[in-house]
């Protein structure tokens, strides 16, 4: 009877406790499979508390909307969907990008393209890391692959958002927001949560103030770029994140992210019981992507295995962190299909052996 | 010599960039002088749409934000639920609130959200070039409609206020025209009761606005004044489409 | 050691409590433990199963293709899990509703008779339990008294809840 403090939630839960410890005041959310436990946890637990505000929008359309009225507000504000739903925030997401606007989005990601499947996938992994909307913007993409880490994540996204002034994205999947896991929460929700300094409350003892990005002059407009592009820079240098598993005497290192690197991961550890030499790496950051790191381990690493549950998103930023300096395989189950441990392991051992890396 | 003229404290010293005999530049007006005489130039937040008034935060003195095509109504209920203390309104078109916007307007008033809308009616799309709007008379000529709106093809004027009136959250709805001194004089007098309506926290005004738009109706001032009652006033016509003001404050 | 069990049933039948409560169970003990439901559109029908991990150290796939138990609670969902049982692995199912002739020579086949022991402690509704008591019998992946701790967070304030499970679970637990 030992770990007491640990509950056992749902990957969805999970967020949205881990988000109203966070001093999230306002949810706005549109059902949708496989995240609804989420927008019910925040029906349930966030209306009731002071000061804090949860509606089922009309669409996700709205919601996203709503969340950049939350954020003009100056409050910390979050919204979740999963891929379709994700899709028609775009617009949304590109508005608070241009206006430096804070607010975290969570796509619990699905089967695609299309209506697709309810079924766990990471096809979204373009959309989150390229900006997903209209316009030159990045937002954070943060990819957890435990309950535990959904919950810690939750929290650093809205440390990220407020710090960068910028949206930030979790990129979850079915399965993650679906299965239980025992879950640890290291904070308490603030009594009262902080509003931002430069919130759009009414012009009281200040002047009035505009939030904007429509302009008639184009070299207003190049200077916003210009200006958000500097934070990306900084964004870049800073916010790195990612997982190493045995990757040091490495001959072969897998790179995965997520549900996948999870599923990685058990077949690595397989794959060193049988003596082979292969190793993980799992950005936690999508976007800034731990492209420095990757280039690193290619000065001893030749062969390279990105494993994805989709037709081969991430392997381009594995490609291009590469510049041609290792050779680099791709392996990927797609529309919702959940590989297993021992499926990868036999890819894995293949490859080994077809490149010679056990001589 | 009496002054008859000052400008609001809430006006920007900006000259407008409407056309002239345009009807946002009188809404504008208005608006900034009730922001004054209510004493909300400090506590008040506005959302101007993509349209014509896009730049209406270079004349409101006052805090502002864009929001995207057809998203006010959203946007202000994020806002006002996050603070409840403001006194929120949007200003939109007929294409932005009446078309890629009907969704988030329907649903803003059914839930009863404690702002006021401001729509301006002007029978066209004005800041892209004069294109068919839902509320088009039928018949009438625009550039995506270039032998009159046809009502089997392209449907009929849609009088959103009407249907809102339907709407239980609805708290106010007044339908004015700014095409004359007396009927401007109403427009104000209905735009003041919306506010009052939110600051008695009575839920969703709304003042729909019919408004000149003499460049894309081919028409110079006095002839696009006339048009408004003449026309437009027939199938729009003015007046209170609902209030339950006086109710709530009695009970 | 990785233990993968299916839990599998009509939506009613308290398949998912029973994930639920060894997931409960393992978590109690410091184990690596996932729980995962079916939803969606797998849900409808009237069928409902959950997966549930237990390990000593990471979990790298809460998804069972190849479950070493499966506790059936309907023939349905028998004829859909026995074929994907682990060689050496084992079926439960329940005998009192289920009669079966399970083809398979590589797996271990136990029927329970839960729904009539349990009508026979006066709980129908607590077939489930007797189920979950055998199962941790057979299986050893936590120890009844865990199972038992779990109820009582579970039922909270609900101490009849608890003494009627607790019930269920030793009638099935003695009975291998
Ligand atoms: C998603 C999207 N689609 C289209 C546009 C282009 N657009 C800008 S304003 C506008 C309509 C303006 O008409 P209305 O709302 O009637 O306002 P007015 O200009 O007449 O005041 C359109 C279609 C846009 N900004 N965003
Ligand atoms: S185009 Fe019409 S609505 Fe736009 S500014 Fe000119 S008159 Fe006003």
């Amino acid at each position: 009877m030992s770990i007491v403090t640990k509950v056992l939630m749902t990957g969805n839960a999970a967020i949205g406790e881990a988000a109203i410890r966070a001093g999230c005041q306002c949810y706005f959310g549109y059902p949708i499979t496989p995240q609804n436990e989420l927008t019910e946890h925040m029906a349930a637990n966030l209306s009731r508390r002071k000061g804090c505000a949860f509606v089922q929008a009309e669409s996700e359309i709205a919601a996203i909307n709503m969340v950049y009225g939350a954020s003009l507000a100056g409050v910390r504000v979050m919204t979740s969907s999963s891929s379709p739903g994700i899709s028609l925030k775009q617009e949304g997401i590109s508005y608070l990008a241009a206006c430096e606007l804070p607010a975290v989005i969570v796509n619990m990601s699905r089967g695609g393209p299309g209506l697709g499947s309810i079924s766990a996938s990471q096809s979204d992994y373009f959309q989150a890391t390229r900006g997903g909307g209209h316009g030159d913007y990045r937002t954070p993409v943060l990819a957890p692959s435990s309950v535990q880490e959904l919950a810690d994540l939750t929290h650093r996204a809205f440390d990220l958002a407020d710090k960068y002034l910028t949206p930030v994205l979790i990129l979850g999947d079915g399965i993650l927001g679906q299965m239980m896991e025992p879950v640890e929460f290291r904070h308490e929700a603030p009594e009262v949560p902080p509003v931002r300094s430069n919130a759009l409350r009414g012009a009281k003892g200040r002047p009035s103030r505009i939030v904007k990005t429509f302009t008639s002059n184009p070299s207003t407009l190049e200077e916003l770029n210009w200006s958000l592009f500097r934070r990306y820079q900084v964004i870049k240098q800073a916010e790195v994140t990612y997982d190493t598993f045995m990757v040091d005497d490495a001959r072969l290192v897998v790179v995965a992210f997520g549900i996948a690197a999870r599923i990685a991961k058990g077949a690595v550890k397989t794959a060193r019981i049988e003596g082979l030499k292969v190793g993980l790496l799992r950005p936690v950051t999508l976007w800034p992507f731990p492209a420095a790191k990757i280039r690193k381990l290619a000065e001893d690493v030749k062969q390279f295995l990105v494993f994805e549950m989709n037709m081969g998103q991430m392997l381009e930023d594995v490609q291009l962190a590469l510049e041609g300096s290792a050779e680099v395989s791709f392996y990927g189950r797609t529309g919702g299909v959940i590989p297993t441990p021992s499926e990868v392991l036999r890819v894995i051992a293949r490859l080994y052996h077809q490149k010679g890396l056990h001589r | 010599m009496k002054k008859i003229y000052s400008r609001p404290k809430s006006l920007k010293k900006t000259a407008f960039h409407y056309c002239p005999g345009c009807g946002h530049s009188i809404i504008h007006r208005i608006m900034t002088e009730l922001i004054d005489e209510m004493d909300l130039q400090d506590k008040i937040i506005g959302i101007p749409p993509p349209g014509c008034s896009v730049f209406a935060y270079n004349y409101f003195d006052i805090d502002m934000a864009e929001s995207a095509h057809g998203r006010g109504a959203a946007v202000a209920t994020g806002m006002k639920r996050a603070y409840p203390e403001g006194i929120i309104f949007t200003y939109q078109g007929d294409g932005d609130l009446a078309a890629i916007g009907t969704a988030e307007t329907v649903h803003a008033a059914n839930r009863g959200e404690n702002i006021t809308v401001i729509f301006v009616n002007n029978a066209v799309y004005g800041m892209t070039g004069g294109q068919m709007a839902p509320t088009t008379l039928v018949g009438q000529k625009t550039t995506t409609t270039p032998y009159g709106r046809d009502e089997r093809m392209e449907g009929n004027a849609l009088r959103i206020s009407e249907m809102l009136a339907l709407v239980k959250g609805v708290a106010y709805i007044e339908r004015v025209a700014v095409n004359s001194p007396t009927n401007i004089r109403k427009a104000k007098k209905a735009i003041r009761k919306a506010f009052q309506a939110q600051i008695d926290g009575l839920g969703f005004s709304m003042v729909e606005v019919l408004s000149p738009c003499p460049t894309n109706w081919r028409m110079d001032e006095p002839e696009a004044w006339q048009w408004v009652s003449d026309v437009m006033a027939k199938e729009f016509p003015l007046g209170v489409l609902k209030d339950v003001t006086g109710e709530s404050h009695a009970s | 050691m990785l233990v993968k069990t299916v839990f599998a049933g009509f939506g009613g039948q308290g398949v998912l409590s029973m994930g639920l409560n060894l997931t409960q169970a393992a978590m109690m003990e410091g184990k690596h433990v996932t729980y995962l439901p079916s939803y969606g559109a797998e849900v409808r029908g009237g069928t409902a199963n959950c997966t549930v991990a237990v390990s000593n150290e990471e979990i790298a796939s809460p998804v069972a293709s190849s479950p070493e138990f499966v506790i059936a609670m309907n023939l349905p969902s028998l004829v859909r899990f026995q074929n994907q049982i682990e060689s050496g692995g084992v079926l439960l199912f329940d005998a009192s509703l289920v009669e079966t002739e399970v083809s398979r020579g590589d797996i271990e086949v136990v029927g329970i008779p839960a729904t009539d022991l349990a009508n026979k402690i006066g709980s129908p509704k607590s077939a489930n339990m007797v189920m979950l008591g055998a199962f941790i019998k057979k299986s050893n992946l936590v120890s009844l008294d865990s199972v038992i701790e779990g109820l009582k967070s579970t039922f909270k304030g609900k101490p009849d809840l608890v003494t009627i499970n607790e019930q269920a679970l030793r009638t099935g637990y003695d009975l291998l």
